[in-house]
């Protein structure tokens, strides 16, 4: 029934917690939000009023917190910019590899996506 | 670590120098430089920097964003080609 952010949160949860669901709300800033809003953070979400609700929402306009689709563009925006300028880490983002320098000899699984074998390589060596 | 505001951008000498001349004299031509660490001022949008990759110097055209970034961010040092054999490979 909570929405907030156009993220439904979960009822179950305690609302320290289920803010954290919003992309842009970690667990400090939701601890930071409910005391502005003055809301009690042991609360359950299903448990809360209308009127709490309208606290969280209107905290987070008020604390002027960028939160999900802002966020998301904020940051592809941010990403945009580093490749149009044609800097290194604007090429690293264009090929998908890692940023900040990490080795790419092994690992670095996460930006490269699943491993793609390359063909003939192993046989090459076996048959000698 | 971050650089200490107290002593402002890193740029070399002989690099302010010479774009302070060139925007005195409104000129705008190629200016090399081996000096990859020094930061982009907002002085020099507008002109081109040949930066040094260890072999030439790349022409880099200063825009407005570049501000803030340095010079050997947009002069690569290295060059992948593909790893090599990779059709030979298969053969054998």
């Amino acid at each position: 029934m909570a929405r907030i952010a156009g993220i439904d949160l979960p009822r179950e949860k305690r609302v320290e917690v289920a803010l954290t669901y919003i992309y842009g709300i970690g667990a400090p800033t939701a601890r930071k939000l409910l005391q502005f809003a003055g809301v009690d953070p042991d609360l359950r979400v299903k448990a809360m009023t209308e009127e709490d609700e309208k606290k969280l929402r209107d905290a987070i306009d008020s604390m002027q917190l960028r939160v999900e689709g802002d966020l998301r563009r904020e940051v592809q925006g941010n990403i945009k910019r580093l490749m149009d300028i044609g800097c290194y880490r604007g090429l690293r983002h264009r090929r998908g590899l890692p940023v900040r320098g990490q080795r790419t000899k092994t690992n670095a699984r996460t930006r490269k996506g699943p491993k793609r074998t390359v063909a003939g390589k192993k046989k090459a060596i076996a048959k000698k | 670590m971050a650089r200490s505001l107290k002593k402002g951008p890193y740029v070399a000498d002989h690099l302010v120098g010479k774009i302070e001349r060139l925007n005195e004299t409104r000129e705008r031509r190629v200016i090399k430089t081996w000096s990859r660490a020094s930061t982009v001022l907002p002085s020099m949008v507008g002109h081109t920097i040949g930066v040094h990759n260890g072999k030439t110097h790349i022409p880099v055209y200063i825009s407005e964003n570049m501000v803030g970034h340095k010079l050997g961010e947009f002069a690569p040092t290295r060059h992948f080609r593909g790893h090599g054999g990779e059709k030979a490979t298969v053969k054998t």
